[in-house]
């Protein structure tokens, strides 16, 4: 076949054509993508859910409710055990982060105890700032978040000598380490507004 | 047939896309902080060079020259758009690591390049072999520079450790380490190259 | 106002699109052979990635998520750009032919520098507004020519050294560029507010 020669006719036709195919490929692509790609986030909530709240007997995914605090949205995923609030998963997140937006899934204990997390997105650098989903569970000296609670433990980092932080920063990342801590501060007062709105325990404010 | 291998030999060692034309550089700098991350920057780059290198030589003749740039570029980004949706679909973890990268695939000088200096003007096997031959040398070099890039910083090699992580250079992990370690796996290449 | 401090300072030195984000490697390689060039590059740069980052907000914002169909995202940017770039060439070399000598021979590469199109995704995915994504626009390119700048006085003397066969040209100033990031990374760690 002889190459087609560029008269405008020609252009205009020719790149239609390819721009229509392009977008009828595309919106098959993503006709079949659409389900598993919302399948997929859907299924990563729950299980990050199940993970850190507390045994529940409800839909935590169905019961979930969004609380505002100083214009940020956070979503609460409340455990509920025989109609009792006993706990709840909190989607919570930090803009400071040293690459940006960090978003973590905290679980607390009815009286507001974190019980466990999840990073569930972050940008932070590989080797340092990204070592918060393991560093922050270790028992080993004053690192581990888990089993503590903010209205009695001062969740700053321990450089932080003004506010008596008390966790230990992961070494060289204390940018991360810190709005690692903010997000789970930000987790514990939007849990203790879902609480107090929702007739769960009066919980003390953090420290 | 025998024409065939020289096409894909050629795309892996006596050109290959990273060490000897330079191309695709920010892809490559941007993606190798671990081997395995590299491997899958490589092979994702290569399935969207593999068919669009098809496609553009299949469709050569009906695109007339003076739109040749935007024609190509259309057909590049929906197999970048298309890759991104089924990333997304079926290896979220994936597009987690690799982030902003994959559409910025769109831009890798080596899929343009190769459009305009192979596939337009060779037969559609030829231009498969071409996307192959290219893709497989692509990503030779990301996993190549991933794994060294691995190996230095944290003392694993594919997520296995070698030696104590404590005693890795985390440098080569980030940013700076980054040019330093392509800049001399490039001076060794040359030297390799020019002694044979 | 501290918002925007904080864009910029943040754009310019603590997350330079080169040096730590790696966008726009290409022409900092293949433009930086001279001061003068790298300026030339620097300036058409600006010009685009500030036009682009606007346009493709108003896109993103105003046709493809009232429509739904933001999976398209990648497709119509690169397209607007390539779009841009020409209309602008075309526009240059009518209104302001000195321009267009200075800055014409850049114009064409620009499509394909991904500092565009990963700075019009990357306000989108940040979810800045109409200013922000301006000023981040407009701090993005000066970072990027700062480092063209930077880098394009090294190549100058690195040029006349006398450096091991195999490492002259690239290979030596991939890793200068490397001990360069290396001083930008002494801008992490800044606190803005």
């Amino acid at each position: 076949m002889k190459k087609l020669t560029s008269t405008l006719p020609n252009m205009v036709l020719s790149l239609g054509i390819i721009t229509a195919f392009a977008g009828a490929l595309l919106g098959a692509v993503y006709a079949l993508t659409e389900e598993p790609i919302a399948r997929q986030a859907k299924a990563d909530r729950i299980a990050a859910i199940s993970e850190v709240a507390p045994p529940f007997s409800n839909n935590p995914d169905a019961d979930a409710a969004t609380v505002t605090l100083d214009g940020a949205d956070y979503t609460v995923y409340p455990a509920i055990k025989d109609g009792r609030l006993v706990g709840a998963a909190v989607m919570t997140s930090s803009m400071n982060g040293f690459g940006g937006e960090i978003d973590v899934m905290a679980g607390f204990d009815a009286d507001g105890t974190l019980r466990d997390y999840r990073v569930i997105k972050h940008a932070e650098t590989p080797g340092l700032g990204s070592k918060m989903e393991l560093w922050f569970r270790d028992p080993a000296a004053a690192r581990s978040v888990v089993g503590k609670n903010p209205s009695k433990t001062h969740f700053y980092v321990t450089k932080d000598k003004e506010q008596h932080g008390e966790i230990d920063a992961i070494t060289a990342a204390t940018i991360s380490s810190r709005a690692f801590l903010e997000s789970l501060r930000h987790a514990y007062d939007a849990y203790r507004e879902y609480s107090l709105q929702n007739d769960g325990e009066n919980l003390p404010k953090a420290i | 047939m025998k024409k065939y291998w020289k096409i894909i030999y050629n795309g892996i060692i006596p050109s290959n896309p990273v060490f000897v034309l330079l191309l695709g550089m920010c892809a490559t700098l941007g993606t190798t902080s671990s081997a395995i991350n590299g491997l899958m920057m490589g092979v994702a780059t290569a399935a969207v060079l593999i068919c669009s290198n098809a496609v553009i030589s299949m469709l050569k003749n009906v695109i007339p020259d003076k739109v040749r740039i935007p024609a190509f570029i259309v057909i590049i980004a929906t197999f970048v758009t298309a890759l991104q949706l089924l990333i997304n679909a079926y290896m979220p973890a994936l597009n987690a690591s690799l982030g902003i990268f994959i559409p910025l695939i769109v831009v890798n000088c080596i899929l343009l390049g190769r459009a305009e200096a192979f596939a337009s003007k060779n037969g559609v096997l030829a231009s498969l072999c071409d996307g192959l031959g290219t893709g497989i040398g692509f990503t030779f070099a990301l996993t190549l520079l991933g794994a060294t890039r691995e190996l230095l910083g944290t003392g694993s090699l594919f997520g296995f450790s070698i030696y104590p992580e404590d005693y890795g250079m985390l440098v080569f992990v980030l940013a700076p380490g980054a040019f330093i370690a392509l800049g001399y796996l490039i001076a060794l290449v040359n030297k390799l190259r020019k002694n044979i | 106002m501290l918002t925007y401090i904080s864009i910029i300072i943040t754009a310019i030195f603590i997350n330079n699109i080169v040096f730590s984000q790696f966008l726009g490697i290409c022409p900092f390689l293949g433009v930086s052979k001279k001061t003068s060039s790298a300026l030339g590059m620097g300036a058409a740069v600006t010009f685009v990635i500030t036009l682009a980052t606007v346009v493709c907000w108003l896109i993103q914002y105003f046709i493809l998520e009232p429509l739904g169909i933001t999976f398209l995202q990648t497709i119509i940017f690169i397209l607007v750009i390539a779009f841009l770039v020409q209309m602008l060439e075309l526009i240059m070399k009518k209104v302001t032919p000195a321009l267009y000598q200075a800055l014409g021979v850049f114009l064409p590469l620009i499509t394909t520098n991904c500092a565009v199109l990963g700075v019009a995704i990357l306000v989108v995915q940040k979810g800045f507004n109409l200013m922000e994504s301006l000023t981040y626009g407009i701090a993005t390119s000066i970072g990027f020519t700062l480092a063209l700048w930077i880098f394009s006085g090294i190549r100058e003397q690195l040029a006349l050294q006398h450096a091991p066969k195999a490492m002259r040209g690239i290979p030596l100033a991939l890793i200068c560029a490397g001990i360069l990031a290396m001083a930008f990374m002494g801008f992490s760690g800044i606190k803005i507010g």
